[in-house]
């Protein structure tokens, strides 16, 4: 079956069920089933009008959708004394910030450039010294990628301190939430390989600060991730993991279910929340929407990218709870501090489509009850 | 109406709300109509199939495909007519007639035993086998005064579900 990025279709595979914990408890169901009383009769088989209503609660809203809508800045040049102020807001933006942002960025890559190719190439033996010096230069260039869309970054906690056996999760909203992570202190990421530019600089660039990649249309691609995964968090020399759980952007009102690769590797988590002002700009990268090209130019072309970034208290898996209680413990303790709500559902459904374990439990249901009450004649 | 508008006016929604037979205000049409947009992704007047199931909680139903038969290529109008049984403000007759209608697969006003037992197979899958499902339907058939050549027409479906207090409504979210 053919995979790629028009939302065509991917089976699910069954490993894939295995990280989700189960939906039944946050469906509404309970209507599907007809409640246990009294003989079966003609009615009750054919009246199908609570399947149908759900259908019809899923056709008119669903908690799935949502979480993947843009919610653009509410429009403000509605009227006579504001359009004109709104016109030359555009003209500052598009004409005045958006070339001298260009500028800045340019002069950073110069000089990131200038900078790391001698590094990268002669420092061939010195590794400590190389990777410090490579590692500062990413942090260089992050900071020159925020300067360029003006961001207002307020950082909250205790700086993270390096330590070996520490893995950092936080919730994804855009790509650029790992350079406004990065500019702060150095993570090594692990991210969807990506085509075009945004590949180029993954696999060199990035290669220098650890970063791990994967495919998500690969199907044996989790386990040898999970393996990497593993390997790079025992390292002691590299720099601490930053994992985003959700594995897709969200649009930074909702937050879909953990992946539990991270919560298993052993290692302490320190849970990191982002939250964007709307006021400013959307922040969400919407992929199904817009190229990452595009969205970088959305995010120049506006006033400023602020948001808050909160350093949460570092958890620890508990002796009576499974790696996927911990995704979600620690997934709450996120939401709660980044204002996002909950849904149970897995980002990839984004990509495939459900499994048809959930429609056959539904189904196990009714036949159980149809039969059941047979049986009370 | 414009297919790639996403701006209704108000005689659009008039027009709407009169092909529906005022099943819904005027705001939720506008609800409607931005849900509409959300779910056609490719702008093209209406939501295929496709786009339909990318809506988990929609593809784990278990009549899915039977609805999809009667969704595909709606344009917004008729999908707010479709969506018009759901509506608090729709009377119980008109609940049944849309029941009526996902057995009725091919729309000739009659539903038979293999409609029935069509609809019965989606809702229980592998888990009650083929000749348990007929046997459990002809038997409340013959209870309810039916047998498996019956020729169940609309008014049959108001007698059998009429009484049981039919309760099928959606709420539109209204921001």
């Amino acid at each position: 079956m053919s995979s790629g990025k028009g939302g065509e279709l991917i089976p699910s595979s069954s490993e894939l069920d295995l990280d989700r914990p189960n939906i039944e408890d946050y469906l509404p169901s309970g209507s599907s089933i007809h409640e246990p009383l009294g003989k079966l009769r003609l009615c009750d088989l054919l009246d199908i009008s609570p399947t149908l209503t759900e259908a019809a609660g899923a056709i008119v809203d669903d908690s799935f959708t949502r979480c993947f809508k843009s919610n653009p800045p509410e429009p403000w040049n509605w009227n006579v004394y504001l359009f004109p102020l709104w016109c030359c807001g555009v003209v500052i933006r598009y004409l005045i910030l958006f070339p001298v942002r260009v500028i800045v960025l340019t002069v950073g890559w110069i000089i990131f450039l200038s900078c790391f190719i001698p590094v990268h190439l002669l420092l061939k033996g010195h590794d400590k010294l190389q990777k410090n010096m490579e590692r500062a230069l990413v942090e260089l260039i992050c900071s020159f990628f925020v300067a360029s869309w003006t961001g207002v970054i307020n950082y909250h906690g205790p700086r993270p301190s390096m330590r070996p056996k520490q893995v950092f999760v936080a919730n994804h909203t855009s790509m650029i939430d790992f350079i406004i992570l990065e500019q702060m202190s150095s993570f090594a990421v692990i991210m969807q390989k990506h085509p075009g530019w945004v590949g180029l600089l993954q696999s060199t660039i990035l290669e220098s600060v650890g970063c791990i990649w994967f495919n998500r249309t690969e199907a044996k691609d989790r386990e040898t991730v999970t393996k990497k995964l593993r390997e790079h968090s025992q390292g002691v020399d590299n720099n601490p993991l930053l994992i985003f759980p959700e594995g897709t952007c969200v649009n930074n009102q909702y937050s879909v279910m953990f992946k539990k690769g991270a919560f298993e590797l052993g290692c302490t988590i320190c849970p990191i929340a982002i939250k964007y002002n709307k006021i400013f700009v959307d922040a969400f990268w919407n992929s199904r929407k817009q190229s990452f090209t595009m969205h970088l130019l959305q995010l120049m072309t506006s006033w400023a990218v602020v948001c808050d970034v909160w350093y949460l208290e570092p958890q620890n898996l508990r002796p009576d709870e499974t790696p996927i209680e911990f995704a979600e413990r620690v997934r709450d303790i996120i939401s709660v501090r980044a204002g996002l709500k909950k849904v149970p559902w897995d980002g990839y459904l984004k990509y495939s489509r459900p499994s048809p374990k959930h429609r056959e439990r539904k189904q196990q249901s009714f036949a159980e009850s149809v039969l059941r009450r047979l049986e009370e004649n | 109406m414009g297919n790639t508008s996403s701006m209704l006016t108000q005689y659009d929604i008039e027009e709407v709300q009169q092909h529906c037979n005022n099943a819904f205000s005027q705001q939720e049409i506008v609800s409607l109509y931005e849900r509409f947009c959300q779910l056609d992704r490719n702008g093209g007047g209406f939501v295929s199939g496709e786009e339909f199931l990318s809506v988990p909680e929609f593809a784990v139903n278990p009549l899915s495909q039977r609805l999809l038969r009667m969704l595909d290529g709606l344009n917004f109008k008729e999908f707010v007519a479709f969506l018009s049984a759901f509506s608090p403000r729709a009377t119980v007759q008109q609940k049944i007639e849309f029941i009526f209608k996902v057995y009725d697969s091919d729309g000739n006003g009659k539903v038979i035993f293999n409609d029935m037992l069509d609809v019965l197979h989606d809702l229980t899958g592998q888990f009650i086998s083929e000749q348990q499902r007929e046997q459990v339907l002809t038997k409340v058939l013959e209870e309810a005064g039916y047998n498996k050549e019956s020729l169940l027409v609309m008014s049959d479906f108001v007698k059998i579900l009429g009484s049981s207090g039919l309760k099928m409504e959606v709420e539109v979210p209204v921001d």
